[in-house]
C-alpha cells in the first residue's frame, strides 16, 4: 500500500448486509450507512471478484432501480442492464457502455464469512 | 437538394399523380432533369401519389401515409410543383396551355399520366346513393362509410378487381355476392375449368357467385336499400353495390384537343411514349401502345422510363410488356402467364392437371413442338408459377416432359432453381431488375435482402417477385459464402427457434445448463476489438438482457416451473421478477386478473380499498382490468396478500404472456349478441392464463359481428356466428395495427379451443424474441395457408405435439403470486433495502384529478 491511499484513514471497510441478503447472479439494493446513497449489490457467485458495488441510481431514468436490471456480460466484461431504459454499465468501473461520458459511482466490496463489506 | 432549376427552362407540366406519373417523377429526378426543367405536378386527388396496387390494404389497417410513394418535401426538395387537389379541365394546344379550374399555365412539354376510371355500365338507377366504385382512397373512404350501417354488398363484375373488392366487402363484415355478366369469373385470365373451380372456393368462402347476370336496373329495395332487377326477372337486394366493371383510360382531356385516340379509347403513343402531337406524351393506363393498354404497373413504370428517357434527349423505347400476372385473391392463388388461353399462336398445344378435391388446376400451354412454354394458367396453388414464370419469360427449353411442371410435387416436379436462371432473367418486372443486376450490388458489397432491395428498387413495385428476388439473393449470398448472422445475441450462436429445439429436445431446464452446453466463448462475433476482459478464464458467461429474458421465456413455455424460483429469477426482466410493472420512478402498478373482463361487485370493492389503502392511483385499462399505479417493492407482498384473500390472481400484465381476453356482453343481455361471449372469454382467459410467449398475447371474444370487443386488432380474436364461433388470427392494435386474418370459421367450442391450442404453440415454437403474432405471420414463409396447412390440416404432423405441451402448460398453472406469499426465502426478494425498512425518500407524489401521480 502506498503512503496516499494509506492517509485517507477515514476510508474504512464497514459491514452492509449479510451475505444471505444477496441474490445470485442478480442485484438488491442497500443503504450506505450514515449517508444518503444507495448502493446495488451485485452477486456473481463462482466468479473474481464474486460481487459489485455500484451507485442505485440510474442517471438516466432518475430512478433508484439499478440494483433491479439484468446482469449479464459483453464481450466476458460483466455489466448490468438499467430496467428502465436498458443501457448498460460495466460493474468493474461503473461506465455506461453506450454513452462512455456517464459513469455509476463504485465501491470495492468483499464477502467476509457471512459478512458483505464495503470500503467507504 | 438538386442544382437550382434556370429561369429560362422549358416548362415541363405532367397531368396526373398516380402511380405512373410519380414514377415518372422519379426518373426524371434520376437523370438530373430538374436542372432542364420548371416541372409542375397536377394531380386530381387530395393525396400525394400512393400505392394503388396495395390500396385494399387500407381496409386491413394501412392508412394513406403508409400507403404514399413520397411526401410534398421530397418533391419540394428538388424544385417541382406540386399540385394536389387541382384538376386540369383541358389542353390548349393552339397556345400550348393547359387550363385548370381557375388559372391557365403555359407548357414546352406535356405528359398525360391521367390513369383510368372505373366502368359504371349504364344500367339505370347506377346513380343511387351507395353505388360506389373502387380505384381511389376516397372511393374506399366512401365504401367504408356506406358499410357501417349495411349488412349486404354486391360487386358488380368477376374480374381481377371485382374479386378484390369482394374481399373487401367481406373483411367489413358484408354478406358479400358478386355478379358477372361472363359465364366465369375472371374471363380474361381464366378459362371454363379454371373459371368453374375460381368460383366453387370462393363459394366455400360465403362470397355468393352469380355470372351470367346482366342487370336490367337497380330500384330501392323491400328489405334492403337496393334491389337489383336482372335480365330474367331475378332480383336481389343489397344495401350497398360496388361497380367494378373494367377500367376505360381517362383520354378526354387529349379527345378534347384532337389528339390521336384509339378505336376503344386511349391516347396513342409510339415507342419514344410520344403522342400524335410530338410536344405531348403519355404514359401509364392512358396511353394505347401497339393497340394495347396496360393495366398493370409494371409496364406504366417502363414507359414513364422511356418518357424520361425522351424528355432528356436519352434513348430508350417501349416494346410492350408482359401482361403475366399472379395473384392471391379472396385468398385463392390465381396465376396467368403469357398466352394462358392458347389462343394467340397457332399450333399451341395444352397440358392440363385439374385436382378436384385439392381444388388445383394448372395449365401449360406449349408450342406446337413441345419446347417453348407459350403461357400457362394456375388456380388454387401458384407455388410453380416462379417456374413457369421463368421458362416463359426467358425462352428456357422445357424439360423432356413439359407435363412434370404442373403435376403434383410428390411426382417430383423441377423447380427451377435460382442457379438456374440465366443472368438476363428478370426477377422484377416493375423495376426491370435482372438476375444479373442482383448479382452485381452483392458483387459490389450488398450483404442482404434489405440491401439488395434499396440498391435495386427490385420488390418495391407490385411486390408479386418478392418470393423470386429472396431464394435468389439467399442462393447468391451462399455461394459468395456469406454466412447469415441470425444469432439470438454474442452469447449464443443460434436463433430463438433453435434454442426453442434445443431445451425441448435435450430437455435443458436451466439458463446455466444451456449457456454451459450451447454458449459461445468469450469474444465471440462482433469483432472484437478490445480483447475480453475476464474476471476468471474458466468463469462461465453471464449471459445479457437479450437472452436471458429469451430463455426464461422459453423455458416457462416448455416446463413452467415458477419464474421466481432460484434458477429463473435472475433471467426475467424485472417486471416479472418483481411481478408487477415497473415505472419511470422505479414504483410499481398491480394489475390483478379479471377474466373476460368481469367482475363482482365484492371483487371490485377491494380493488378499491386496497388502492385507497396504499395511496394507488387507479385507471381502467384497456384489456378491461383495473390498474394500479404508485406501489413500492416492499408494498407489493402487503397488496398482492390482500387480493389473494378476496379471491384475485396475479394478471401477467407484467410479462411475454396472456394478458386478457377482452370481451362485449354478448347474447346474455344484448340483443343483437349470437352466442355468451362473457362465457367464451371467461373460458379462454382461464385455458391460457399464465402462458408465456416471445410477445403479449392479447385475445378479445365478440358476440355477434358488430364486433364491441375488438377481437380483430388481437392476437386471437373470435367472434360469434350463429353456427358458433369465427376465428380470427394474428391482429395487431399499438404502433403497428394490422388486422387480424379469419382463419377458421362456425367452430363449435372444442375446435376453436383446440385451433387455439395448436396455433398458439406453434407461435412459440417457432417466433423470434419479441416477436408479436402480427409480425411473426408476416414473415412466416407460406403466409396464411402455410399456417392454415399446419394448424388446420396438421401438414406437418405436429398436432398433438403441440396440444400436448398446451395442455401441460394448463396443468402445471399456478399463481405467480400466491406461490411467492407462500415462500419466505422468495419474499426476501421484495425489500426495497436488504439492510434497512425506510422506503426510497426520493420517491414523491403529488396529488392531480384526486388522485396521487408521480411529482
Ligand atoms: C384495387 C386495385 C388493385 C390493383 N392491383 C394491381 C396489381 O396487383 N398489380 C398491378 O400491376 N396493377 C394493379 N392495379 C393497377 C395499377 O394500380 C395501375 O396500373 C396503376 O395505378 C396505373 O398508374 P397510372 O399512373 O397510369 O394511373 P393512376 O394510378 O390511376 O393515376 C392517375 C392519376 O391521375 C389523376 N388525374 C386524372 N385526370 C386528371 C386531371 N385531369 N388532372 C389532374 N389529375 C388527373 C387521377 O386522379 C389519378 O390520381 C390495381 C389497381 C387497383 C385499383
Ligand atoms: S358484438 Fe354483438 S353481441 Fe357483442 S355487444 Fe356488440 S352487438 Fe352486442
Ligand atoms: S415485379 Fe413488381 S415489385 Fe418486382
Amino acid at each position: 500500500m502506498n503512503t496516499a491511499t494509506a492517509l485517507k484513514s477515514e476510508v474504512t471497510w464497514q459491514t452492509l448486509c449479510s451475505k444471505a441478503d444477496l441474490v445470485a447472479h442478480s442485484g438488491v439494493a442497500a443503504w450506505l450507512d450514515g449517508t444518503d446513497t444507495q448502493v446495488a449489490l451485485l452477486y456473481l457467485p463462482g466468479r473474481t471478484p464474486e460481487a459489485y458495488a455500484v451507485d442505485n441510481h440510474d442517471p438516466f431514468s432518475n430512478a433508484n432501480v439499478i440494483a433491479r436490471g439484468i446482469v449479464g456480460d459483453i464481450k466476458g466484461e460483466p455489466v448490468i442492464a438499467s430496467p428502465l431504459y436498458k443501457q448498460h454499465f460495466r460493474l468493474s468501473d461503473g461506465v455506461c457502455v453506450e454513452d462512455e461520458s456517464v459513469r455509476l459511482h463504485t465501491w470495492e466490496i468483499k464477502i467476509d464469512g457471512d459478512d458483505v463489506m464495503i470500503r467507504a | 437538394m438538386s442544382m437550382p432549376t434556370s429561369p429560362n427552362a422549358p416548362r415541363l407540366i405532367i397531368i396526373g399523380n398516380g402511380m405512373v406519373g410519380h414514377h415518372l417523377v422519379e426518373q426524371l429526378i434520376a437523370c438530373g432533369a430538374p436542372r432542364d426543367y420548371a416541372i409542375t405536378v397536377f394531380g386530381e386527388e387530395r393525396h400525394i401519389a400512393y400505392d394503388r396496387v396495395h390500396l385494399s390494404e387500407y381496409f386491413s389497417g394501412r392508412d394513406a401515409d403508409s400507403l404514399a410513394l413520397a411526401s410534398a418535401d421530397d418533391y419540394a426538395a428538388h424544385g417541382i410543383d406540386l399540385r394536389l387537389h387541382d384538376t386540369v379541365t383541358a389542353i390548349d394546344r393552339n397556345a400550348n396551355e393547359v387550363v385548370t379550374e381557375c388559372d391557365r399555365h403555359p407548357y414546352d412539354r406535356l405528359v398525360l399520366a391521367t390513369g383510368s376510371y372505373p366502368f359504371v355500365p349504364p344500367i339505370p338507377g347506377n346513380d343511387r346513393e351507395k353505388c360506389l366504385v373502387y380505384r381511389t382512397l376516397d372511393d374506399l373512404d366512401a365504401i367504408r362509410e356506406a358499410a357501417e350501417d349495411a349488412t349486404t354488398g354486391v360487386v358488380v363484375g368477376g374480374g381481377l378487381l371485382g374479386l378484390e373488392a369482394a374481399n373487401a366487402l367481406r373483411g367489413l363484415n358484408l354478406d358479400t355476392a358478386v355478379v358477372e355478366f361472363a359465364p366465369r369469373l375472371m374471363p380474361m385470365q381464366v378459362d371454363a375449368e379454371g373459371g368453374a373451380l375460381l368460383r366453387e372456393k370462393i363459394e366455400a368462402l360465403g362470397v355468393q357467385v352469380l355470372t351470367d347476370r346482366a342487370t336490367q336496373h337497380i330500384e330501392a329495395g323491400e328489405t334492403s336499400f337496393h334491389r337489383m332487377v336482372f335480365q330474367d326477372d331475378k332480383m336481389l337486394e343489397t344495401d350497398l353495390i360496388v361497380f367494378s366493371a373494367g377500367i376505360r383510360p381517362r383520354d378526354q382531356l387529349a379527345r378534347d384537343c384532337a389528339l390521336e385516340i384509339g378505336e376503344r379509347g386511349g391516347v396513342v403513343i409510339d415507342d419514344r411514349c410520344l403522342t400524335s402531337d410530338p410536344a405531348i406524351l403519355a404514359v401509364g393506363e392512358v396511353a394505347l401502345w401497339n393497340q394495347s393498354i396496360f393495366g398493370l404497373v409494371a409496364p406504366g413504370y417502363q414507359m414513364a422510363k422511356v418518357a424520361a428517357a425522351t424528355l432528356t434527349e436519352g434513348n430508350a423505347t417501349f416494346t410492350g410488356a408482359d401482361m403475366s400476372t399472379k395473384l392471391k385473391l379472396l385468398g385463392v392463388d390465381v396465376g396467368a402467364i403469357g398466352d394462358a388461353h392458347g389462343d394467340r399462336t397457332p399450333g399451341a398445344r395444352t397440358f392440363r392437371y385439374l385436382d378436384e378435391i385439392k381444388q388445383e388446376y394448372r395449365k401449360l400451354v406449349v408450342s406446337s413442338d413441345g419446347k417453348k412454354l407459350l403461357g400457362a394458367m394456375l388456380v388454387g396453388d401458384n407455388a410453380t408459377y416462379d417456374t413457369l414464370m421463368q421458362y416463359y419469360a426467358n425462352g428456357l427449353a422445357l424439360p423432356e416432359d413439359p407435363a412434370s411442371l404442373i403435376l403434383p410435387s410428390s411426382e417430383g416436379a423441377p423447380t427451377l432453381g435460382p442457379d438456374a436462371l440465366p443472368d438476363t432473367a428478370t426477377l422484377c418486372s416493375c423495376h426491370n431488375v435482372t438476375k444479373g443486376d442482383v448479382c452485381a450490388t452483392l458483387d459490389a458489397g450488398a450483404l442482404d435482402l434489405a440491401s439488395v432491395k434499396s440498391e435495386t428498387r427490385a420488390s418495391t413495385g407490385c411486390g408479386g417477385c418478392a418470393a423470386l428476388l429472396k431464394s435468389v439473393v439467399d442462393h447468391e449470398l451462399a455461394a459468395r459464402g456469406v454466412e447469415v448472422d441470425q444469432s439470438i445475441c454474442e452469447h449464443f450462436a443460434h436463433t430463438r427457434q433453435e434454442l426453442y429445439s434445443l431445451v425441448r429436445v435435450e430437455g435443458i431446464k436451466t439458463f446455466s445448463e444451456l449457456i454451459e452446453k450451447h454458449g459461445t466463448t468469450a469474444g465471440h462475433g462482433l469483432g472484437s476489438s478490445s480483447a475480453p476482459k475476464l474476471g476468471s478464464s474458466s468463469a462461465p458467461r453471464l449471459g445479457c438482457d437479450i437472452c436471458k429474458p429469451a430463455v426464461a421465456s422459453i423455458l416457462a413455455a416448455c416446463f413452467n416451473e415458477p419464474i421466481t424460483d432460484a434458477a429463473h429469477v435472475p433471467l426475467q426482466d424485472t417486471n416479472d421478477t418483481f411481478m408487477a410493472n415497473m415505472q419511470k420512478n422505479g414504483t410499481y402498478s398491480v394489475v390483478p386478473r379479471i377474466p373476460g373482463g368481469e367482475i363482482t361487485p365484492e371483487k371490485l370493492i377491494v380493488l378499491g380499498e386496497v388502492g385507497k389503502k396504499y395511496g394507488l392511483y387507479t385507471k381502467i385499462t384497456g384489456g378491461q382490468r383495473v390498474d394500479l399505479f404508485g406501489a413500492q417493492l416492499h408494498q407489493l407482498p402487503d397488496i398482492w396478500g390482500e387480493l389473494i384473500v378476496a379471491g384475485f390472481e396475479t394478471g401477467h400484465a407484467y410479462g411475454k404472456a396472456t394478458r386478457t381476453v377482452k370481451s362485449c356482453v354478448g347474447s346474455t343481455w344484448c340483443r343483437y349478441g349470437v352466442q355468451d361471449s362473457v362465457g367464451m372469454a371467461i373460458r379462454l382467459e382461464e385455458r391460457y392464463k399464465g402462458l408465456r410467449s416471445p410477445h403479449k398475447l392479447k385475445f378479445a371474444v365478440s358476440g355477434c359481428t358488430r364486433e364491441c370487443a375488438e377481437a380483430q386488432s388481437k392476437d386471437v380474436g373470435v367472434i360469434a356466428t350463429e353456427h358458433g364461433w369465427n376465428l380470427y388470427v394474428c391482429g395487431n392494435g399499438g404502433m403497428r395495427p394490422r388486422h387480424a386474418e379469419l382463419f377458421a370459421t362456425d367452430l363449435d367450442d372444442a375446435q376453436l379451443i383446440r385451433i387455439i391450442d395448436r396455433f398458439l404453440m406453434f407461435y412459440i415454437r417457432t417466433a423470434d424474441r419479441l416477436q408479436r403474432t402480427s409480425v411473426w405471420r408476416e414473415n412466416l414463409e407460406g403466409g396464411l395457408d402455410y399456417l392454415k396447412d399446419v394448424v388446420l390440416d396438421d401438414s406437418l404432423g405436429l398436432a398433438d405435439e403441440l396440444e400436448a405441451q398446451m395442455q401441460h402448460v394448463i396443468d402445471t398453472y399456478e399463481c405467480e403470486w400466491a406461490n411467492t406469499l407462500s415462500n419466505p426465502e422468495k419474499l426476501k426478494r421484495f425489500r426495497t433495502f436488504v439492510n434497512d425498512s425506510r422506503p426510497d425518500p426520493d420517491i414523491i407524489a403529488t396529488e392531480e384529478r384526486g388522485q396521487l401521480r408521480p411529482a
